[in-house]
């Protein structure tokens, strides 16, 4: 302790993005032992248990909506959109983080993302399709779903390429087809080595067919680098284009509160903000409950918190930017339609989702608190929570005060949309269950890279 | 020497510095029909074993491309050819209007070029291989790093190759049967 600079606290940046004392063998079997040779706990039985009876929820609400239409949720004249698209625009937003940490970063190089990526496109994969069950079912019919797409039709419409709706179908589609894409790619490889690791015939079955021959050839690798750089170029501007699509099905409305130019910005912010949240709420328990203490360190950690910050910083001015331009603009209806959000009828809302998004991300300028898992974890879900008041309150408040008070109302969500967001939660916990289970939860070739570059210079 | 089902001989190194500086010495010594199999990549290892830069990037461009042209036509046809709508009396071809679709296009088809192209490119999926018949071969995706020098190289001698993999460090040499 008499190196002065030792003694002081221990800067996170100075942690170690893999544990010490790491090989090539070490993280291949711990990682693919999660996989292969672990017993099923009794603590993932439990949480996939409560994944699976809200997926039942889900699929006795959803089947509900199909025998008795839409009307069974609250969306009514005034408020036309509600859960839908809020629990929509949530879970996008959730997803984004995945395709952040897996492409952004990569193409930054910063290889402190290498322990958290595969899990992180996951979480994109599962929130994707928990998003996309809204807009399918929301129709009402979503066996004529494919009435969305251009195609030639004996009823000789053709959707409208002029309409931010349609590009979200592009935008969504290709966002899932290109995530899906990311993850499997990422994870050849690592089925390989779990094709070669398993013990039971069937594992090397299941395992050998996905990994489709994979031998790790020189020349392979080469052409796999290559396509695995370039899906990250093109993942990166793809992932800012959804959310900047889906902030323009608001944006290119004229309904106050809605028509603004800093939504795509902000909703993109947001989305990163929500998204590294859930990675954080998700990391904390499974680096406990599996032992990835030395994969996911403070580091990681740390650096998570600090992109809630910024992104959060983010979100908040665009908050002010909403208020000052509803006063600066001069429009008396922008004016009433944010003195209405702060004082009307969803003011609660309103605040708590400041004190959510804008408050308690500021305890993150302590090192303290960035270093401190519970108060990382109740931070995560409470922007969560927060980021899903503020999808509340652009659709809900931008809508239940229309132009003439004799069109004024309130939005009441029924039981059913409750059951359908619960559903869709349960669905995402179920999902991510199944894949720490049967698939390798952290990158496995990549840590072996990660093994290399801190053995480096050892070896020359 | 009659070696009628022999593959190659596979050298198994524990470093990718190994491995390379291998590479490079077999490819200085004349060998060619070879490869390399690392548990992750190694570079500089393609290059060493004399392959050429990867065609890949020009397979993603093509298909960008072809979703852009692609995108955009289909749009250009719907708005102004199959089912023109006077919006506002804007331009049948409003074009603005059409980037955001015509961006995701052009995404969605250089992504699947990126990995159709490059499984195509690779010969995946390939079930089987030689290589996997060599017993040591599935340390290949775990910690253990081998070069394959192929017995249909023209220098390849069964004798002479396996002195020269012996002086290149190698922990261990094994035939590989086809």
């Amino acid at each position: 302790m008499d190196d002065p600079s030792k003694s002081q606290v221990v800067d996170a940046a100075d942690d170690p993005i893999i544990g010490p004392g790491h090989s090539y063998a070490t993280v291949t079997d711990q990682i693919s032992a999660i996989v292969l040779t672990r017993r099923t706990g009794r603590g993932w039985l439990l949480g996939f248990g409560i994944g699976f009876m809200l997926v039942m929820a889900l699929l006795y609400s959803l089947a509900n909506l199909v025998v008795r239409g839409v009307g069974i949720w609250g969306v009514t004249a005034p408020v036309g959109w509600g859960f839908d698209i809020i629990n929509f625009v949530w879970w996008i937003g959730i997803g984004h983080a995945g395709t952040l940490i897996s492409a952004i970063l990569l193409l930054l190089r910063q290889d402190w993302r290498t322990s958290i990526n595969r899990f992180a496109e996951a979480m994109t994969l599962f929130a994707v399709s928990c998003a996309l069950i809204y807009p399918l079912f929301h129709t009402g019919r979503p066996w004529l779903a494919y009435w969305m797409l251009p195609y030639p039709n004996t009823m000789g419409v053709w959707p409208q390429p002029r309409s931010p709706l349609l590009w979200d179908v592009f935008a969504v589609s290709t966002y899932a087809t290109v995530s899906a894409l990311f993850w499997f790619v990422g994870l050849i490889p690592d089925l390989a080595t779990l094709r070669d690791r398993a013990r039971t015939r069937f594992a090397q079955i299941v395992f050998g067919m996905l990994a489709m021959g994979w031998r790790g050839s020189a020349a392979h690798w080469q052409r796999y680098e290559t396509a695995y750089l370039l899906l990250a170029g093109l993942a990166t501007p793809l992932v800012i284009s959804v959310h900047t699509v889906v902030s323009l099905d608001f944006a290119v409305g004229i309904i106050p509160g809605w028509h603004a130019t800093i939504f795509p910005p902000y909703f993109v912010a947001g989305a990163i903000f929500a998204g590294f949240a859930m990675v954080l709420t998700l990391a904390i328990p499974l680096r406990a409950f599996y032992g990835l203490e030395d994969f996911i360190t403070a580091r990681h950690l740390d650096n998570m918190a600090k992109v809630l910050l910024a992104t959060g910083l983010i979100v908040a001015y665009g908050y002010m930017m909403e208020t000052f331009m509803a006063w600066y603009g001069g429009n008396e209806y922008e004016k009433y339609m944010i003195l209405n959000r702060m004082k009307g009828p969803y003011r609660n809302h309103y605040w708590a989702l400041i004190a959510c998004n804008v408050l308690a991300p500021q305890t993150f300028w302590f090192g303290r608190v960035r270093r401190s898992l519970p108060a990382l974890f109740v931070v995560s879900l409470i922007v969560s929570v927060g980021m899903w008041l503020e999808r509340f309150i652009i659709v809900v408040t931008s809508l239940h005060r229309d132009y003439l008070p004799s069109s004024w109302g309130m939005y009441d969500p029924t039981i059913f949309d409750w059951s359908t967001f619960l559903g869709t939660i349960g669905l995402f916990i179920a999902l991510i269950f199944l894949f720490i289970r049967f698939m390798p939860v952290i990158s496995i070739f990549e840590m072996r890279t990660l093994v290399q570059a801190e053995k480096g210079p050892k070896h020359e | 020497m009659n070696h009628p089902r022999l593959y190659g001989l596979m050298a198994e190194f524990d470093h990718p510095g190994d491995v390379l500086a291998a590479a490079r010495n077999a490819h200085a010594a004349g060998y060619r029909k070879m490869d390399a199999y690392t548990p992750m990549p190694v570079h500089g290892l393609a290059e060493a074993l004399g392959f050429g830069p990867t065609r890949l990037p020009w397979v993603v461009l093509a298909g960008g491309v072809f979703g852009c042209v692609g995108g955009f036509s289909l749009l250009y046809w719907i708005a102004v050819v199959a089912y023109p709508l006077n919006i506002g009396g804007k331009p049948f071809n409003s074009w603005p209007a059409f980037i955001p679709i015509t961006f995701e296009t052009t995404v969605l088809c250089a992504a699947l070029a990126a990995v159709l192209g490059m499984l195509a490119l690779n010969g995946l999926p390939m079930p089987y291989h030689p290589v996997f018949s060599a017993p040591r071969f599935r340390l290949a995706t775990r910690n253990r790093f081998f070069l394959c020098i192929e017995a249909r190289d023209p220098k390849f001698d069964p004798n002479r190759t396996r002195e020269f993999l012996e002086a290149q460090h190698a922990r261990g040499i094994e035939e590989v049967e086809t």
